[in-house]
């Protein structure tokens, strides 16, 4: 495989860089360079390691071992604003403002324009006028604070704070995701302007059309290591799904019996959200697991959310056998038999402190009540009956959940909505960060409910997974379904190429939307 | 430029509306005093309103880094303790000394005159920011939450003034009592500048309250450079993001340790206003939790969110004064004092109410706990 990493005159250069978080790996002996006046993307699916490239570059987190090398000098960089100090700064996917402060607060946090040692307001909100002008974005006015902007223009003082830094490497990570297409193509020149200044830029995008039409270069990473570098135009889209794809370990599936047409149990009729969600109508029937595939943030949490009642102003049709629903919260959502294991266990899923027995009795204590009263009796009967069925591996029930490892934890959640004979069952990537494994326990059991007549919604972030599990995967891309996926259909070629938007080496007939 | 004002009236709607509710009430009051809009009913207010409003700016600053403090109100009476030995302005100057564990040490004699009243009230001031810059450093470092952290140092700080005086007594300087509780002209009289205070130019200025110009003083030499500041604008970062604040390079630590600080300065210039008004140090302690409880109360009503992030020690100045004016009126009217809790339990309901209005427009209901 040819393997151009030019380390001879590049601006930026890493070698050998690995980085594991307890334990699991996330970059394994990656090198990397790139240099002034290009445009290089980096291309990978979800967990195949950009972001922890990225953020080791910008300092947030340090390598484990390997050098990075800074115009010639060897550098490591302990915090964001040493990366900053060096020139290499970075717009993140989570934003970095602080939401009370202004516009031009925002531009100018880290060093602002001073007059007898307090900040010049004027000097400020002059400065700011100029970035957001140099993006083209003049209609930002400076005194707004980041709070009452939208989300688009949000982004773009994202970007004139970057740029109020002087980089010498720019790092773009998804930085375009949220902007309106007016906004990106301001954002393009502002990147060829800067390529022609010499400035060394990054481009982390999941749009292939943008990727085609920026990138002077591209590296694909996967499973945490540098695949490999191409030069625009070598490679082709397809060939580059094909680079991304690939995985060393392939978990243990239950089979899936033949499909044979069911009633459907929970059916969603152009279902919108606030511009997150966009006309979607989904079916899933009884005895059926439905993946939600994509890439990140496509909107697949929002719709597991707004199905659990936690969106306000969503429109469209929601009916659950037949018959239409307004889950106004989970609390009414949980009535009409509606589960959700939520995104993050530590917050939303458990509550830590407590104990193993409470967690998995908080969701069905009125099945276990008699009157405003909880049955001690019933509760450690049925806490009992969750632990066995799930095998969940506990010292004592009264010890608190925060003891148990992550695995374990996802299957008290899970056990806790399982206590209260749910229909429906939403997982919102219940498989995240924990082991193999458990892993393989989690998937029988879904196929058992699946069995036993629940209808399964499943987002999860491996593809694998979805392939492996689901009768049924739908993609999402831009809050949008954009194709369904079933049988023979179901490849990572197919999923990867879905997620992206792009046509390439689809084989099925499945229609583009 | 009119987007501009638009903007600010805003985004400050909270400053606004209590600098209004003010404004409102308290030319009711004097308009229903017998003796209204004349300079010693100002006067009388300014002398009742000024701790308060220095221990609501205290609260200010860690409520903006989403901390609180729960001993601005300690620091305060601790302060106070210190100025009834320090400020006593005795000719030849206060002997002090220290009793404890049965033995008694000479301390040596603290200096009288004008050199020894100067110097007092440095050293009084100094206490309360070595106070609040210890609580800083046991929330920083200590990694303590604020609230556990000072409220601990607060019960500290009270028995420490509960050991200068166990029972209310000591003496103020009678001349810089009457100089800062009373009218520029009577300063101008007492400290001989200004002809006395009979200078014609000085006039139309001389009916103005003393308490009233040393808190825009303190204000404007004080809290508006600390917000214009980096270390101020960092304080509002931590408050609205400390997240983000960090993933900017701004100084966290630094910022929170200098809130706390500010805080017992702030704190400190009360009590020691509270101890020259009152010619004596009194370690009080139901004073001491009230101040603290009222100033967070007046930190809400100027219009700063106890989350941190936004809001002006200039609002909770206003908000101080709102509490305070309610209780003028409770004396004009003659109505009981036992219903003045009531009402202003009303009024702080009221104005958090109207803070929380923002809620209506979440659309992610999970947003609501993060």
């Amino acid at each position: 495989m040819p393997d151009a990493v030019p380390t001879q005159g590049a601006f930026l250069a890493l070698s050998g860089i690995s980085k594991r978080y307890a334990g699991v790996r996330a970059l394994e002996g990656v090198d990397f360079a790139c240099e002034r006046g290009k445009i290089h993307a980096v291309l990978g699916e979800n967990g195949a390691g950009k972001s922890t490239l990225i953020k080791i570059i910008a300092g947030v987190v340090q390598p484990d071992t390997g050098t990075m090398r800074l115009a010639g000098n060897d550098v490591s960089f302990a915090s964001p604003s040493a990366a900053n100090a060096a020139g290499v700064v970075c717009i993140f996917q989570e934003l970095s403002l602080m939401p009370d402060l202004s516009v031009a607060d925002n531009i100018s946090i880290a060093s602002p324009p001073r007059r007898f040692g307090l900040i010049d307001a004027r000097a400020q909100r002059r400065r700011a006028e100029e970035l957001l002008a140099e993006i083209g974005c003049e209609d930002v006015n400076p005194l707004m604070r980041a709070r009452d902007l939208p989300l688009s223009r949000r982004q773009i003082v994202e970007i004139a704070k970057a740029l109020g830094k002087k980089p010498q490497l720019l790092i773009l990570d998804e930085a375009t995701s949220a902007l309106t297409s007016a906004d990106v193509e301001k954002v393009y020149a502002m990147l060829a302007r800067l390529k022609s200044e010499g400035v060394a830029i990054l481009y982390i995008s999941h749009r292939m059309h943008e990727v085609e039409a920026l990138a002077d270069r591209a590296s694909v990473f996967r499973n945490g290591r540098h695949i490999e570098t191409f030069d625009k135009g070598m490679r082709s889209t397809g060939d580059i799904v094909q680079l991304m794809i690939g995985r060393d370990i392939a978990a243990q599936y239950p089979p899936k019996p033949a499909r044979k047409a069911a009633k459907p149990m929970l059916a969603l009729e152009n279902l919108s959200w606030e511009g997150r969600l966009d006309r979607i109508s989904l079916s899933i029937g009884a005895g059926e697991i439905v993946g939600l595939g994509g890439l990140d943030g496509q909107g697949q949490k929002s719709l597991l959310l707004a199905l659990f009642g936690v969106l306000r102003g969503v429109s469209g049709r929601i009916t659950v056998e037949g018959r239409e629903v307004h889950a106004g919260s989970p609390a009414a959502a949980k009535s009409v038999g509606i589960a959700l294991v939520p995104e993050d266990r530590k917050t939303e899923g458990l509550m830590l402190p407590m104990s193993i027995a409470d967690n998995l009795a908080i969701a069905s204590l009125s099945a276990i009540s008699t009157g405003p009263f909880v049955d001690r009796a019933k509760e450690s009967a049925a806490v009992k009956r969750a632990i066995a069925r799930l095998q969940i591996k506990i010292g004592a029930p009264n010890d608190p959940v925060s003891t148990l490892s992550g695995g374990n934890q996802q299957k008290v959640v899970l056990a806790k909505w399982l206590m209260t004979d749910p229909r429906i069952i939403l997982l919102n990537d219940p498989t995240r960060g924990i082991d193999v494994g458990t892993k393989q326990e989690l998937y029988r059991l879904m196929r058992e409910l699946a069995d036993q007549g629940a209808a399964i919604l499943f987002y999860s972030t491996d593809y694998d997974e979805l392939i492996g599990c689901c009768d049924r995967v739908a993609i999402m891309y831009d809050g949008r379904i954009v194709r369904e996926l079933e049988g023979s259909e179901l490849t990572e070629t197919n999923i990867i190429a879905s997620a992206l938007n792009i046509d390439a080496a689809v084989n099925g007939g499945a229609a583009h939307a | 430029m009119l987007d501009d004002v638009a903007i600010k009236v805003r985004q400050n709607v909270g400053i606004v509306t209590v600098v209004l509710l003010f404004s409102i009430l308290y030319v009711l009051y004097n308009l229903a005093h017998p003796k209204g809009f004349s300079s010693a009913v100002l006067v009388q207010n300014g002398n009742e309103i000024f701790a308060l409003a220095m221990v609501a700016m205290a609260q200010t600053v860690p409520v903006l880094a989403s901390g609180l403090d729960l001993s601005v109100g300690a620091v305060m009476t601790m302060v106070g303790c210190f100025a009834s030995y320090l400020l006593t302005g005795a000719v030849g100057g206060t002997p002090l000394h220290l009793d404890i564990f049965g033995l008694h040490l000479a301390l040596g004699t603290f200096p009288g005159g004008i050199n020894g009243i100067l110097l007092g009230i440095v050293l009084c001031l100094a206490i309360g920011t070595t106070a609040g810059f210890i609580n800083g450093c046991i929330v920083v470092y200590g990694r303590i939450q604020p609230i556990i952290a000072t409220l601990a140092t607060g019960a500290v700080y009270i028995g420490i003034a509960l050991f200068l005086r166990p029972t209310p007594g000591g003496k103020i300087d009678e001349d810089l009592n009457w100089a800062l509780t009373n009218s520029l002209g009577d300063f101008a009289a007492t400290v001989h500048i200004f002809d006395d205070g009979a200078a014609g130019w000085f006039a139309p200025v001389a009916w103005v309250p003393v308490p009233f110009v040393l808190l825009a003083l303190i204000a404007l030499l004080v809290w508006v450079p600390f917000r214009r500041s980096v270390l101020g604008r960092a304080v509002y970062a931590v408050g609205s993001a400390e997240g983000a604040a960090y993933m900017s390079g701004l100084p966290i630590d630094r910022a929170k340790i200098a809130a706390f600080t500010l805080a017992g300065f702030f704190a400190g210039c009360g009590g020691l206003f509270l101890a020259i008004q009152t010619s004596s140090g009194n370690a009080d302690i139901p004073q001491a939790g009230a101040y603290t409880l009222n100033s967070i109360a007046s930190v809400v009503i100027g219009g700063t969110s106890l989350l941190g992030g936004t809001g002006s020690a200039i609002g909770s100045i206003f908000g101080a004064m709102v509490l305070r004016v309610i209780s003028f009126f409770f004396r004009i009217f003659d109505i009981a004092p036992l219903l003045q809790p009531l009402f202003e339990g009303l009024i702080l309901l009221a104005a958090v109410s109207i803070g929380a209005l923002g809620v209506l427009r979440v659309k992610n209901t999970l947003e609501l706990f993060r």
